[in-house]
């Protein structure tokens, strides 16, 4: 997978000397990470690494303390989830981020609502195009009018994956996709994935699963307390590498050198 | 369609109630707001539910009623309002003096000018929505805990009330600011069935598109046989409401002094109906807006999303901040339509006027179905629960129950009413 990737170009983002603290607690010090079209960058460390910290600067859920963001080369501003979307930025939060009390469609759409020429919300419409994009995601699905409270966490988890795979994201931000789903689940969220790489989408994952890491993604950046490890090309280390960069924060280039 | 093939849905359909897809809460509400009628009219003797009762009970709603529908979203996004009753009353001083010193003193308008409600009216919405503004403000810019901000606003706004009018009471309003309170203003007979009509039509339209819209994206929908009863039901409902209240006569001393006052003759045998009160007009109007608002506009989903899940409608790009304060301002807007009809049905504006109305508002909403947890309530149910609570109260006063104990019987449903709502939430899965 990893040579398909042409990294000759300007990044699709570019996450340049990054910093957030909270209070005196540095969460992410000084990180440095890219991504290119087409390819899944995995990012990975222990919990308290600093990942979903990093990830939420880029999608505009926290404001960072320092560095700069990148889309396509030039520089992006990005202070709320709203700037992120105007960029194409989309992501699946581990917690899904639904709101419990609306149906598949009101999630879907939230925040981006589709409206009749009276300029109110068009539900029917909305109900329809959700239908049609979890009729690709998840074909079984037929609980549209319920809330979201009442499904299961398989069909949240495509709700949340139809949300961000509908609005043509450029760049996708994963977090745990996988983590509450069962063995054909997370199959299908795997070719999923591999749908979207060939789009030339670019993908940041967060994953805790060393197996799943080496099959789904091109290179891994590993973090551990708010530093970044080392970026690794996933095809030229083994598993063992990445674990010990994850655990002992070594990177298997220095030893190499 | 394809719900034909759902074992579960197939089921449900054989019941008439359940084919018309009406919500079960709402049949549940209408279901004990039909048993208190019934009861408390064996109990009065036929008394409860004469014309007369009936009409005096809606204009007696309306007030809480239209906060409810504010307090219904202030609930739903996990917030609390305790300062509507105050609110109300600074609303009332503010148009009482308008009314009284402003517009003839200030303005040299004289009495009864016909600038002077509407002038009164459009100050008395300003300043409540400046107040519903700032509280919704230090709610959602300062992070100050809603009961707290309103805590405060409950004991300001009612002295403030008392501040402006010097304590005295103010009065007799403007008479054409008093059409709005109920007896002084109705539409008469002829034009309460043309609302009504048109009620009717708006309905049978409304549901005729939704159905349309269904269709239209190969929805399934409900059989034909259920929609048109739905519609005959609803047409049944309005007309039969405005048949009652053109029932209600005008006594022949009232509508003598009427036409005296134009310096006529009233002819032998004259009799006219008050039909529909511009209050409950409205009351109605508000409804059918705030519905809409909490339904159709992406100013309600975001209202719902907030309630349901913060979290999610930040990440959502929802700006919950300013959400907060447009929500207290639709509730400022709402004390002061509210003041207007509290201080001209009593024609007057006192001290104590709205006082306890955060506690009936509040416990109209809850009644209603509204979730104290967040992201669950309706409009109509908040409407439905003012009623159900007036209904108790002026019923209980008929039976000759003295108002501690009909104090204590209120408070008692409104427990019931929550505990029923839970049981029920956890037998659905709702």
């Amino acid at each position: 997978m990893a040579n398909q990737i042409d990294r000759t170009g300007t990044p699709l983002v570019e996450m340049r000397d990054m910093q957030k603290a909270f209070g005196g607690i540095k969460a992410v010090d000084h990180v440095t990470v890219d991504l290119y079209p087409g390819e899944v960058v995995g990012i990975l460390g222990h919990n308290g690494a600093g990942k979903s910290v990093l990830m939420k600067m880029l999608s505009g859920a926290y404001p960072r303390d320092g560095g700069q963001i990148f889309v396509n080369g030039e520089e992006a501003h990005i202070t709320n989830p709203r700037d992120a979307r105007n960029y194409n930025i989309e992501t699946i939060y581990q917690t899904l981020a639904l709101a419990d009390n609306l149906d598949a469609a009101s999630n879907m759409f939230l925040g981006r609502e589709l409206v009749t020429r009276f300029g109110l919300v068009d539900d029917a419409q909305m109900e329809a195009e959700t239908r049609k994009i979890m009729g690709r995601l998840n074909p079984n699905f037929r609980r549209y009018s319920t809330p979201v409270s009442g499904l299961s966490g398989g069909q949240r988890q495509s709700v949340a994956i139809s949300r961000a795979v509908y609005f043509n994201a450029k760049i996708l931000i994963m977090d745990e996709p996988t983590a509450a789903l069962g063995v054909e689940e997370t199959r299908m969220v795997s070719e999923l994935i591999d749908e979207l790489k060939k789009q030339g989408i670019g993908i940041f994952l967060i994953d805790h699963d060393i197996h799943q890491v080496k099959a789904l993604c091109d290179r891994a950046s590993v973090m551990k307390n708010g530093q970044l490890v080392g970026t690794v090309k996933v095809d030229e280390v083994s598993e063992d590498d990445l674990l010990g960069m994850i655990i002992l924060g070594k990177n298997p280039k220095d030893e190499a050198a | 369609m394809t719900d034909l093939s759902n074992p579960t849905l197939t089921r449900k359909k054989r019941n008439f109630l359940a084919a018309l897809e009406v919500d079960n809460r709402l049949l549940g509400m209408i279901g004990a707001f039909v048993l208190i009628c019934v009861v408390f009219n064996l109990l009065t003797d036929g008394r409860f539910m004469t014309p007369r009762n009936i009409f005096n009970l809606t204009i007696q709603t309306v007030s809480v009623a239209i906060m409810a529908t504010g307090m219904v979203f202030v609930i739903v996004t996990r917030n609390i309002d305790l300062s509507v009753g105050s609110l109300l009353a600074t609303c009332s001083a503010v148009m009482a003096m308008t009314q009284t010193v402003v517009a003839p003193q200030w303005l040299q308008l004289g009495l009864e000018h016909p600038a002077t409600a509407p002038l009164a009216i459009l100050i008395g919405l300003v300043a409540g929505a400046a107040i519903g503004a700032f509280h919704g403000w230090l709610i959602g810019y300062l992070t100050i805990p809603a009961f707290i901000v309103s805590l405060g606003g409950y004991l300001i706004w009612r002295n403030v009330a008392w501040h402006l009018t010097n304590g005295q009471t103010i009065g007799p309003l403007d008479g054409n600011f008093q059409l709005f309170g109920g007896t002084n203003g109705t539409l008469g007979e002829t034009w309460s069935w043309v609302v009504g009509g048109l009620a009717v039509l708006g309905a049978i339209y409304g549901l005729w598109n939704a159905r349309r819209a269904k269709v239209k994206h190969e929805f399934p929908v409900k059989p034909m046989w259920a929609e048109l009863s739905l519609m005959a039901i609803v047409a049944a409902v309005i007309m039969g409401f405005v048949a009652i209240l053109n029932s209600y006569e005008i006594p022949i001393r009232r509508l003598a002094r009427q036409f005296e006052a134009r310096g006529e003759v009233m002819p032998d045998g004259y009799t006219a109906s008050y039909g529909l009160p511009i209050s409950v007009l409205l009351l109605i109007v508000v409804a059918i807006v705030m519905t809409i608002v909490a339904q159709r506009t992406r100013l309600g989903r975001y209202i719902f999303a907030t309630g349901g899940n913060p979290e999610a409608a930040k990440l959502s790009g929802i700006d919950t901040r300013m959400l907060t304060v447009k929500i207290f301002t639709m509730v400022g807007v709402l004390c002061a339509i509210s003041a207007v009809v509290a201080s001209s049905r009593q024609t007057f504006h006192s001290n104590d006027i709205g006082t306890l109305d955060e506690l009936r508002v509040i416990a109209a909403a809850v009644i209603g179905g509204t979730a104290l947890s967040g992201g669950l309530g309706t409009i109509y149910g908040a409407i439905l629960g003012a009623l159900i609570m007036q209904s108790l109260q002026s019923g209980m006063a008929m039976v000759g129950v003295d108002a501690p104990y009909q104090n204590m019987v209120v408070g008692s449903v409104l427990v019931l009413a929550v505990w029923i709502d839970i049981v029920y939430r956890k037998r659905t899965g709702d």
